[in-house]
């Protein structure tokens, strides 16, 4: 089997099929990362650029170590580096990228719907590193492939996302993702932080984080991002790590074993108490090191390996 | 110059007509409606120069000449999006003969110089009457009144700060006090701009699901309800524009009931389309208000056919290729829709919305009468603006034959049926199918 479709711009376009051939593929390329000279041929010849227009240390840095692990040539740009600072817009941006001829863009946008743009306007793949609030596709498929190596499985677990929904592209590509796999998705947050509609997703909204944790198998914590304070949904910070923060008290509402999960950077002590963020059932590094793999059966599949 | 027009359905609703009819046209005004009149009888008078032009209308309908009362002509200021000319030759191939054009030029239309600027290039490139819209704040920055009555002078027709709400209660309810005393209408784009900042769609479920910032329904409701509730307060008119949402409807239908003097407008985006469009980011569909729910649009169709709301407007706002080609949050809004308002307006006849004098009414009369303009009518001894229907005329739109001088319409490709095959302004034709074989 192969992926079919030229991008991967969102998990909302993906089968379940294809969410298990990138898992599958993604497990095979685990090894590679722990081999003494890391390193194989498989992309030798092939040209990736990662277009990061939006501040990234953890996508940027997983998807250029996936592209040299597999022998690409990889080029990052970032927004300070890019001419977008010159006045020129993503269209033109893309169809310079484009004469160059690589084989994937990767594109990382503050806009929801850039990697779209993008992807009408070249030729090449693009993959969407994150648009917005829309979507994170990676982001999900690699939550997806740490819960499948850690619980065995996904269809029927408990998993409560928990924070600022509304502005969270990795809430939006994981509900898609888990609720696609037969996960019981319930997300959490004060109302302020609740997209309307967000039900009709296929999830279960709650305004307490007690309430959403409960018998949970899985709890992924968001990140708050601080400078949304100023658009008032939430009154302070200190209220906010009282309510919403996870805890060592909290958490004991939660299955025995619970998994903890956070797709960075952490805000230690809001979201999360420090001794959770480092608990024993902490996987968010395991996260990290997951993203490579995905990313490496990404860039793979999308250059039409099979 | 004569001209006689022969055998067409001839709807005015202005005087109940509804009935195959002739109509001759003579110095530029209509001076006989009425079955079988024949070339010599055009109002007895006989010059030695008079040629009378035989038109057969067999088929067509015939009505007044429509009227856009909200438009976007971007001159001064934006020519690269639109000129008075261009926008002028896309209103008469678009049926139009009468437009009014909205003050968000830059400079903003808020005094004489600019007024009298729009009148005299409307007149020079002689396509469609423009009647200039006013701002009703210096700037339309929501702080000091404009000078209404030298606007009014100038030639200016009506008042609106369009693309936003005048913030501040007190200085709207002057506004609307100060406009009734001169009797001109105030037309409110209505939109509490801390409710909509930062958002580029409706709020609903697919917002929810693109992730784009949202623009709730009530932003547009709140404002409409306060402006309903100062013109019913100080007993004025005020006209509410571009509706897009169920509750605006429901708002302006309770206060007609109340005998509040509010009179309302939608644009055909919000009875076609819903904020669905959106899906794959296209920038065209990017429009302020924002497209909004199917439960919206069937309000808004349910208001157009209970005559809550008075007038189609197209609200033609173009933008160029590079105020669009960007991300969707950063794309210009607006769309074009002089050359495709009718077409899908008449669609609300086809769906037994509206009656096709219904609409009309809604395209012509409607707006003349909120406006005050001696317009919208077929009536013996007004300027001969006529407008001739293909109702039957099935087309394709294709914005590369568009007279606008912008291109952004989401509907470029969508099959039609109906459209205006001439358009007649005060005697000349300004618009004719026939010679424009497209």
């Amino acid at each position: 089997m192969k992926l079919t479709q030229k991008d991967l711009l969102g998990i909302k376009d993906l089968s379940v099929e294809e969410i298990n051939l990138i898992l599958d593929t993604a497990e095979s390329f685990i090894e590679v990362s722990t081999r003494e000279i890391k390193k194989v041929p498989t992309l030798r010849g092939k040209t990736v650029i990662n277009l990061f227009l939006e501040a990234s240390t953890r996508t940027r840095t997983s998807f250029e170590i996936a592209g040299k692990r597999l022998s690409a040539d990889t080029i990052n740009i970032s927004s300070s580096t890019s001419s977008i600072v010159k006045g020129e817009t993503l269209i033109d941006t893309a169809k310079n990228l484009e004469a160059m001829n690589p084989d994937i863009i990767v594109i990382r946008h503050s806009a929801a719907g850039a990697p779209h743009i993008l992807a009408k306007t070249v030729k090449q793949s693009v993959i969407n590193a994150g648009d917005g609030a829309h979507e994170h596709p990676t982001q999900a498929l690699l939550d997806l492939m740490t819960i499948r190596s850690k619980k065995g499985q996904i269809a029927g677990l408990q998993v409560a996302i928990c924070g600022d929904i509304a502005h969270s592209r990795v809430a939006r590509s994981n509900i898609y993702a888990l609720t696609k796999m037969g996960a019981s998705v319930t997300v959490a947050g004060p109302a302020t932080m609740m997209p309307r509609y967000i039900e009709q997703m296929g999830v279960k909204a709650c305004c307490k984080l007690e309430d959403a944790i409960v018998d949970a198998d899985i709890i992924m914590m968001l990140r708050i991002q601080l400078e949304r304070q100023t658009e008032h949904i939430f009154p302070s910070l200190r209220e906010y790590s009282t309510y919403f923060g996870l805890n060592r008290k909290n958490i004991t509402l939660a299955k025995d074993d619970v998994l903890i999960m956070h797709p960075g950077p952490v805000n230690r002590g809001i979201e999360l108490a420090p001794d959770i963020a480092d608990a024993p059932f902490s996987i968010i590094l395991d996260q990290v090191t997951n993203g490579v793999a995905v990313r490496m059966a990404l860039l793979y599949l999308l250059t039409g390996g099979n | 110059m004569k001209l006689l027009l022969k055998a067409g359905r001839v709807i005015d609703p202005s005087q109940n007509i509804d009935a195959l009819m002739d109509i001759a046209i003579q110095d530029a005004k209509i001076v006989q409606i009425g079955p079988n009149l024949s070339e010599g009888q055009t109002n007895g008078r006989k010059g030695p120069s008079s040629k009378t032009k035989t038109i057969d209308l067999t088929g067509r309908v015939v009505v007044p000449g429509l009227i856009d009362m909200h438009t976007h002509l971007r001159e001064p200021g934006f020519e690269y999006k639109e000129t008075i000319e261009t926008g002028s030759l896309a209103a008469a191939a678009g049926g139009f003969t009468s437009i009014a054009c909205m003050p968000n030029t830059q400079p903003v239309n808020d005094n004489r110089s600019i007024t009298e600027f729009i009148k005299r290039k409307a007149a020079l490139a002689g396509r469609v009457h423009v009647y200039p819209i006013a701002a009703i704040t210096i700037e339309s920055a929501g702080r000091s009144l404009t000078d209404f009555r030298d606007l009014q002078d100038a030639g200016a027709i009506g008042f609106s700060d369009d693309g936003k709400s005048v913030l501040n209660s007190a200085l709207m309810r002057r506004a609307l006090e100060y406009a009734s005393s001169i009797d001109m209408p105030v037309i409110c784009h209505c939109e509490d701009p801390q409710l909509s900042a930062g958002g580029s769609m409706n709020e609903g479920f697919v917002s929810t699901e693109l992730g784009l910032a949202p623009i709730p329904a009530m932003a547009e409701d709140v404002m409409t309800a306060r402006d309903i509730i100062i013109a019913e307060y100080t007993r004025t008119a005020v006209h509410i524009a571009h509706v897009s949402t169920a509750g605006s409807v429901e708002f302006i239908r309770s206060a007609k009931k109340r005998g509040v003097k509010v009179t309302a407008e939608t644009a055909p985006h919000y009875f076609t389309l819903t904020d669905d469009s959106l899906r794959d980011f296209n920038t065209f569909y990017k429009v302020n208000p924002p497209l909004r729910t199917k439960e919206d649009l069937e309000a808004v169709k349910e208001g157009l056919r209970d005559g809550t709301v008075d007038v189609i407007a197209s609200d033609h706002a173009p933008h160029a290729v590079t105020d669009k080609d960007v991300e969707f949050e950063f794309a210009a809004s607006g769309m074009i829709g002089l050359e495709t308002s009718l077409a899908l307006s008449l669609k609300l006849v086809d769906d037994g919305i509206l009656t096709l004098p219904q609409l009309i009414q809604k395209m012509s009369f409607n707006p003349a009468k909120i406006l005050k303009i001696p317009k919208g009518t077929l009536q013996v001894g007004v300027d001969a603006d006529v407008t001739v229907i293909d109702r039957e005329k099935i087309w394709t739109v294709d914005c590369h034959q568009f007279r606008s001088r912008s291109r952004n319409s989401p509907f470029h490709g969508r099959r039609m049926k109906g459209k205006a095959v001439m358009t007649i302004m005060g005697g000349e034709i300004t618009y004719d199918e026939s010679q424009n074989n497209a």
